[in-house]
């Protein structure tokens, strides 16, 4: 198959003409998925929308809305020194109050980056001595696959693998988003890959509650030009539906397997956003039945005192009510190399795609 | 959000498991996601998991659809954008 | 040598410590001004100037698909000094050794050294070798410095770049980077991506005699080609433009970057060139590379202009255009 097509710049003019020519605005859309934000700059898709299309970036990096004490609590485990931590590579330079899990990792503690949770239950196998802890962070695209290993695990007796569980879930968080007085956003640009796992029918009372359209997004630049397209068509008709763009990845039905799967393995539960605060429902914990992989049951930490920094304004960043150069420190005192909040660090961050693929905040 | 790419599935193996290869490169997935994969099958691939069959008929039929926008522009190769 | 393992014995100047040199590294290296064991070699020069380079190699894993320590040390100290439009002459060599270290895994890196300096045309004339404890030291660092002798007035440099100048490079990029990546655990992937590691002062010295205006050489090596790219605009205060559709990419590397979130950019090259070269000579500087060794892939990729100075752009396969951005930190493979 080949999917190139989805980069064609003859088919990406074609969209450009036709976002051009619709007649409504002005416009916010907001995307709420990292890998939205990286396309979009990467691309350089907002230099090429009308002056009336702002797109905004909102809490769509899942590593970024981690709370501090959820990374405080990654490090507390990492500290013990029969433990090793596996991540994720984004969650590694990510500060928390105090450390992050790469500057444990340089005073020697055991971390290491794996690239799929099955590489963690591998070495939990090759290392029958250590307790192996997977710090799980992402939305409903990668609940699956915990889930998943957590069942593989339980399957096989595996006894020293556990899972510090971060998960959190989108659709509800999007209500909050649309509640929020602060930004009034016009539509969402929805994620491809969660709505491949959770289908269109969760965001469908964005449409009827409060007449917000939504379509569903993928990655490629002609992909995010059909979103955006598709969704200024609603506004401009008056109409307010979830819309799958991203046909060839979603189902309207999504995947019940995997699904099933997390259901099996999670129940929800409110979670602490960074920025935004508590949002109730918003997060996965490891059910009582499996309560044998959640590493916090297994192994409790003691916390230190959650501290947020000072002159951060990731929240106001990930709600979209500023752009990533309108923060204070974008650029002066918070750089990729130097880092002070998540939106900067994160590979998908707001800030660190601003800053990676714009001239903005050079001097 | 989550960085999933199209990789063809190659070889089935046991355990749900999957030999898939993505230009050339080739890796083992696992297919808990989507036990009816067969060999052949382009999934979407995201952190060593297969989370979907990616349907190439839905691929051409928005492709076509987007060919026929009325502002769609034939020449091949056209600098679409002047600056960034 | 009866120990099968390098022990701290090995380095301390005394009878054990010569068996080392004597049985093991002079043999493999086989290099006569080597064999007389002074402290400084004495070696004849042209007259003239010189061109003088160092560099330390730390890569994990030591063995890696198509390579290993021994290959890129000598390679990237001649790919160094032939930058500067210099004929690399001679290596000096120094070892620093872990306790426990293999000493079958020592001469198949000598061994490797050797074939690499006689690719080259280069000699490996004086050495040291420490060993440190265990747990002190990764296995084995290599510090190579080199020295060639550099014709009368050519003057090469990054800072010469200037706007309407063509960007080249010398074959595909990421092999190395990938190649090493595949190897790391927890990242584990099949391909037949190898290291490009080589010696390219051959293809430098084509590219001179056939285009004699070159600016200058570069190999991106760590933080790959965009870190290499930045560096000249900043120098020559000059923006460079990729086109990003005239990069050669191999496939598996393009799936694999894809696969772990990687910008292609970004990846480490070790038998790679960047030349920047004046318009009118681009052809010419394009076809002698491709007529050298390790050459064949090379390919015009994008030119010089006049500002913003400092900044590189890619102008991507889509058509937009975006900043290339330098590596911050290590890469992370990205999933979500």
């Amino acid at each position: 198959m080949d999917l190139s097509a989805f980069r064609d710049p003859a088919i990406a003019r074609g969209l450009i003409d036709a976002i051009e020519a619709t007649k409504t605005g002005p416009v916010k859309l907001m995307e709420v998925c990292g890998t939205h934000t990286v396309s979009i700059a990467k691309n350089g898709l907002r230099a090429v929308m009308p002056e009336r299309v702002t797109l905004l970036s909102g809490p769509g990096c899942p590593v970024c809305v981690t709370a501090n004490a959820d990374i405080d609590t990654a490090i507390e485990l990492a500290r013990r020194p029969e433990v090793i931590v596996t991540s994720f590579g984004d969650m590694m330079k990510v500060p928390g109050s105090y450390s992050s899990l790469a500057r444990e990792k340089a005073d020697g503690r055991d971390v290491r980056i794996v690239y799929s949770p099955l590489d963690a239950l591998a070495l939990a196998e090759k290392n029958p001595d250590r307790e192996v802890v997977f710090v799980a962070v992402g939305f409903e695209t990668t609940a699956p696959l915990i889930a998943s290993a957590i069942m593989r695990a339980a399957e096989s007796g595996l006894e020293n693998f556990s899972v510090f569980c971060a998960h959190k879930t989108v659709p509800a968080a999007l209500e909050a988003l649309a509640n929020d007085p602060e930004v009034q956003i016009s539509g969402f640009i929805l994620p491809g890959h969660v709505s491949t796992i959770i289908g269109s029918q969760p965001y469908e009372y964005l449409a009827e509650e409060y007449h917000i359209p939504g379509v569903i997004t993928g990655f490629e630049p002609v992909d995010v030009l059909q979103g955006i397209y598709m969704l200024l068509k609603q506004l401009e008709e008056g109409r307010s539906e979830i819309e799958i763009a991203y046909h060839r990845g979603v189902l309207p039905e999504g995947n019940a397997h995997a699904r099933e799967m997390v259901e099996k393995v999670f129940e929800p539960v409110d979670a602490d956003w960074r920025g935004i605060g508590v949002i109730p429902g918003t997060g996965l914990k490891i059910r009582d039945e499996y309560a044998h992989y959640d590493a916090v049951v297994r192994m409790p930490v003691t916390l230190p005192e959650p501290k947020e920094i000072k002159g951060c304004q990731c929240g106001d960043v990930l709600r979209g009510v500023i752009l990533p150069f309108d923060c204070k420190l974008f650029g002066k005192g918070c750089t990729p190399e130097h880092p002070i909040g998540p939106c900067m660090v994160s590979s998908e961050g707001s800030c660190a795609a601003y800053y990676r693929y714009t001239d903005y905040g050079r001097a | 959000m989550c960085l999933a790419i199209p990789a063809r599935v190659v070889t089935i193996e046991e355990n749900h498991m999957a030999s898939v290869d993505i230009m050339g490169v080739t890796r083992r997935i696992s297919l808990d996601l989507v036990p009816e994969s067969v060999e052949g099958d382009f999934v979407l691939v995201h952190a060593g998991f297969a989370l979907q069959i990616v349907d190439e008929e839905f691929a051409n039929e928005t492709l076509e659809m987007l060919k026929t926008l009325p502002f769609f522009a034939e020449e091949e190769g056209l600098n679409v954008l002047e600056e960034a | 040598m009866r120990s099968d393992r390098i022990l701290l014995a090995h380095g301390s100047g005394g009878t054990m410590m010569r068996e080392l040199i004597e049985e093991i590294i002079v043999p493999d290296f086989a290099d006569d001004a080597l064999k007389r064991l002074d402290d400084a070699a004495s070696l004849p020069f042209p007259a003239g100037r010189l061109a003088f380079s160092t560099d330390t190699y730390v890569v994990n894993p030591i063995f890696f698909p198509g390579g290993d320590i021994g290959r890129l040390a000598v390679c990237g100290t001649v790919n160094d000094v032939a930058t500067s439009g210099a004929t690399p002459l001679y290596i000096s060599v120094g070892f620093v050794l872990e306790e426990g270290f293999l000493v079958e895994d020592l001469r198949a890196i000598l061994l490797s050294m050797r074939d690499a300096a006689r690719e080259a045309g280069v000699h490996i004339v004086t050495g040291d070798t420490k060993v440190v404890e265990k747990g002190h030291g990764d296995g084995i660092f290599i510090n190579t410095a080199g020295v060639g002798s550099l014709p009368e007035g050519l003057d090469l440099s990054g800072s010469y770049c200037r706007p309407g100048d063509k960007v080249l490079v010398s074959g595909t990029l990421g092999d190395h980077g990938i190649a090493i990546v595949s190897t790391r655990e927890g990242l584990e992937f099949e391909t037949s991506i190898e290291t490009d590691a080589a010696p390219l002062n051959a293809l430098i010295a084509n590219v001179l005699a056939a285009a004699p205006g070159t600016r200058g050489f570069r190999d991106p090596t760590r933080g790959g080609i965009s870190s290499t790219l930045n560096e000249f605009a900043v120098a020559s205060g000059v923006a460079i433009t990729i086109e990003e559709t005239s990069v050669p990419v191999k496939d598996q590397v393009r799936g694999a970057s894809e696969m772990l979130g990687y910008d292609v950019f970004q990846v480490a090259n070790e038998g790679k060139m960047v030349a920047v070269v004046p318009a009118e000579q681009a052809e010419a500087a394009l076809a002698a590379m491709k007529a050298s060794p390790y050459g064949a892939d090379a390919a015009i990729i994008g030119e010089c202009a006049e500002g913003p100075a400092g900044k590189v752009y890619v102008h991507t396969a889509f058509g937009a255009t975006r900043i290339m951005d330098m590596l911050v930190g290590e890469q992370l493979p990205r999933i979500c």
